[in-house]
């Protein structure tokens, strides 16, 4: 087991190290630099601040800096506040969305599992067709139109919950944490029905019921486990779809996420900030489908026991 | 003592295309400590029937139409599924066909094994595990108390379906409905389960309904026997009456397709078409450990149109030498001659022009055809592939093709489900003769179909290998089957030829210690003796 684990983090690495190469050369070679504003700023004002941010440097010369920087886990000032480093920026936004990415998968698997499980157990009958139906609906609804839905129909119509902020009033997580979580929530559903379907309608389900377990028994010892296989190995890729997600909901609900600091990043052309965040979060992306392998492996006995040899 | 009685059992299925009558008026008796045997085919009813019983069969879209099954003074049928689920596992268990998917990969042997324990007395983990591990021991598992403890990955099928068997036992039931229980398993395999049956029968005095769709299987254990066909019992009666006095053309049947001594040869006397010398196939084992040698050191001969016989259990080498001849894998030494060229290190394009004249026909003919192709389009592949037509003749070919394997031309673009396993293997058939090939490879081609319908296809191979003047390998691990259609036969163990020679010779007079095992553990043989002896008799009556 500790062999797959040392050797799942070793691919990582040239992952990662992708991903800062490309990101590191592609925000360089967009249009326009972090100091083009509006007003034109005098040519020694320009030189003075690339030499202070060391832009001024040939290129692979940045890109080495940067990476030895890195590896002693500083990100770098940041080029568009003054003064505030990068890792400051991040550690201020991740308490946040990291809440928010907890409410939103909590939801999505109690949601989703209860939902998909509920209509294997049923299935072509209304306990199938609505849940499914609700969920096909979910998937369709892209996050900028049923944020905005929900808020107009509890936030102003039914005026049940706050519309917007973080913390700030009581009840205003409620709706982020659903807008966010609902499309997952949709996926898990779908996921779980075809896994608990699929099990359901294995031998040794017959044989379990030919003991004289009650159903309930034979659903939660024999069906769950391998039924809800599909949804684990699935949460890696949910953790991603609900960080990418995060970005459009912030913005929806005006929480000061990392998500926000993100798209601002790259409107400001904050060079340290994009590539700050973008390093951070896809490593933590391929950090959680490092997890939700390992889980998914320890879960299903076979590949346990390959690991243990 | 009558254990369980079923009196007029019907049920039928109320599907959208119309009611299906599995089960039509099905009377018969289980007493303590013998054995009710149902014989038919796949589709005759015969599980639906037992399923019903317990209430196993999904309703709807079954339906109980009438009957009684009286069992411990009540009728199953009218049982609340509560009080159903008290006699389900507890007073009647059963023992499914297939070990490798009738236990849950997820949980462990021994978590399995004492759950009726725990669901029907209320007994602690404890005492059930040690319950559990004795009854482990008494089907015959070794090493009880680690093995609670395994996957049921970690064991083999045979050593599964003992598991199988030891769940069913463990309740203590006064009935065991055994479904196909050794269906899946090899010869000396199933001789072993049915022993183990048997004593354990005898020694708890339980009754046993024996579901199988193989007359031979059942002739030694059965005391009484019921064939079924179509929902029906259109015979009953004591083993003995079945067997020497069938009444019924379709017991009658069943009884001629149990394969008995067959196949004329006239093997031409020419320089062998395949040869072997010294072949040695290794496949590397897991980290650290030794390589796993499949074929030790092998030397055989084909002849032209020789039909060949391998014979030996599942994990004796016999598919792996099938695919090394064929050049489907690389041999690790010696040599493969096929049509007196070398082959053994022949590159993929080296062997392309050559793969026309050598094919292969897989034992399972569900999983080898392409469920996205049609028949056409299966057969027309190889065809257009090999350049064997053009498009103008391929039509006339493909027909030609299905009309050899006795397939109806209006099948000709349906897809796989929509055919039967035997017409399935017909297909497969098809496609294997269509590139006219020489030599033919045949691993297990019967093996996954039902007795009447493997004589079918027997037949027709029969029928091919003197029509085409093909060459065949035969790989099996059913003597009854090899002895039906080969002129030589060779048993494999452990990866080395440990016997060959004529059919007769093999059979007759065993030279080997596990080829005498093979024998003794084909089902039924006693049938294929008392009717030597008897036609013996006979001859010299007349």
């Amino acid at each position: 087991m500790w062999r797959f684990i040392g050797f799942r983090f070793l691919q990582a690495i040239p992952v990662i190290l992708a991903v800062i190469t490309v990101t590191f050369f592609l925000v360089r070679a967009a249009p326009g630099g972090p100091f083009d504003q509006e007003k034109a700023v005098s040519d020694q004002v320009r030189a003075a601040l690339e030499a202070r941010y060391q832009l001024d440097l040939p290129m692979h010369e940045q890109y080495f800096s940067y990476l030895e920087d890195l590896f002693r886990g500083d990100m770098g000032p940041s080029f568009y506040y003054p003064g505030r480093t990068v890792n400051d920026l991040i550690f201020q936004g991740l308490p946040i969305t990291a809440e928010l990415g907890f409410y939103a998968l909590v939801i999505a698997l109690v949601i989703g599992c209860l939902a998909g499980v509920l209509a294997a157990l049923k299935p072509n009958t209304a306990q199938d067709y609505v849940p499914m139906s609700v969920a096909m609906i979910g998937i369709c609804m892209p996050s900028f139109l049923l944020g905005p839905l929900l808020v107009l129909i509890f936030g102003i119509w039914l005026d049940l919950l706050p519309v917007s902020g973080w913390g700030n009033s009581a009840g205003d997580k409620i709706l982020p944490s659903i807008t966010l979580g609902a499309m997952t929530a949709a996926y898990i559903a779908r996921l779980s029905r075809s896994g608990m379907l699929e099990v359901l309608n294995q031998d040794y389900m017959r044989t379990a019921r030919a003991k004289g377990l009650p159903e309930y028994v034979v659903v939660i010892k024999h069906a769950l486990r391998g039924g809800l296989l599909p949804v684990v190995s699935y949460l890696g890729p949910a953790f991603a779809a609900l960080l990418s997600g995060s970005f459009v909901v912030e913005t929806v609900f005006q929480i000061p996420g990392l998500g926000r600091f993100y798209i601002q990043a790259a409107f400001n052309r904050d060079y340290t900030m994009i590539l700050g965040t973008t390093v951070f979060l896809s490593t933590l992306i391929v950090f959680f489908n490092l997890l939700s392998d390992i889980v998914a492996a320890w879960l299903n006995p076979r590949l346990r026991y390959q690991f243990r040899k | 003592m009558k254990l369980l009685q079923v009196q007029d059992l019907a049920v039928h299925f109320h599907t959208r295309n119309g009611i299906v009558e599995a089960v039509n008026g099905v009377s018969f008796d289980v007493e303590a400590g013998k054995t009710f045997a149902i014989i038919g085919e796949s589709g005759s009813g015969k599980s639906v029937a037992c399923y019903s019983m317990l209430g196993l069969v999904p309703m709807p879209p079954g339906r109980i139409e009438s009957g009684k099954v009286l069992f411990q003074e009540q009728d199953l049928l009218g049982l609340s599924e509560r009080a159903l689920r008290k006699v389900r596992g507890k007073g009647i268990s059963i023992i499914f066909q297939d070990p490798m998917t009738s236990l849950n990969p997820y949980l462990k042997i021994g978590d399995q094994l004492t759950e009726p324990l725990r669901q029907h007395f209320g007994m602690d983990k404890k005492t059930a595990w040690q319950k559990g591990t004795e009854i482990l021991e008494e089907v015959g598992i070794q090493n009880a108390a680690a093995r609670m403890n395994a996957w049921p990955f970690e064991f083999s099928g045979g050593m599964r379906q003992r598991v199988v068997i030891a769940m069913a036992l463990v309740t203590e039931p006064e009935i065991i409905i055994a479904d196909e229980p050794t269906t899946a398993l090899d010869v000396t395999v199933q001789a072993q389960i049915l022993r183990l049956l048997k004593e354990l029968q005898q020694r708890r005095n339980i009754g046993v309904i024996f579901i199988s769709h193989d007359l031979s299987v059942v002739s030694d254990i059965a005391d009484e026997i019921a064939v079924m066909q179509n929902g029906k019992f259109v015979e009953q009666g004591d083993r003995e009456a079945i067997f020497r006095n069938p009444q019924h053309d379709y017991t009658k049947m069943l009884l001629a397709a149990v394969p008995a001594t067959q196949k004329k040869s006239d093997i031409v006397d020419a320089a062998p078409l395949v040869s072997l010398s010294n072949l040695v196939v290794e496949f590397p084992g897991g980290k650290g450990q030794e390589k796993i040698r499949a074929v030790d050191n092998v030397t055989l001969e084909i002849k032209p149109q020789e039909i060949l016989g391998l014979v030996g259990e599942s994990g004796s080498g016999k598919s792996t030498l099938g695919r090394a001849v064929l050049r489907l894998l690389t041999p690790t030494s010696g040599q493969v001659v096929f049509e007196e060229q070398d082959i053994s290190e022949y590159s993929r394009s080296q062997m392309k022009p050559l793969r026309r004249r050598m094919q292969m026909i897989f034992q399972d003919p569900y999983s080898s055809l392409n469920p996205r192709m049609t028949v056409y389009d299966t057969l027309a592949e190889p065809l257009l592939l090999h350049k064997i037509c053009n498009r103008k003749t391929l039509d006339a070919e493909v027909f030609a093709l299905m009309d050899s394997v006795g397939l109806s031309r209006e099948s000709v673009l349906r897809y796989p489900h929509e055919f039967s396993g035997g017409q399935r293997q017909r297909i497969a058939i098809g496609r294997a003769i269509s590139t006219k090939p020489s030599f033919i490879v045949a691993d297990e081609p019967v093996s996954a179909l039902d007795v009447t319908i493997q004589s079918q296809i027997l037949d027709l191979l029969l029928d091919l290998v003197n029509r085409f003047d093909l060459t065949m390998l035969f790989i099996s691990h059913d003597l009854g089957v090899v002895r039906y259609l080969s002129d030589r036969i060779v048993v494999m163990k452990d990866g080395i030829l440990v016997e060959s020679g004529s059919v007769e010779a093999v059979f007759e007079h065993p030279t080997e210690d596990y080829t005498r095992a093979l024998l003794d553990a084909i089902p039924g043989k006693r049938l294929f003796l008392d009717d030597a002896a008897e036609s013996m008799e006979e001859g010299t009556i007349t």
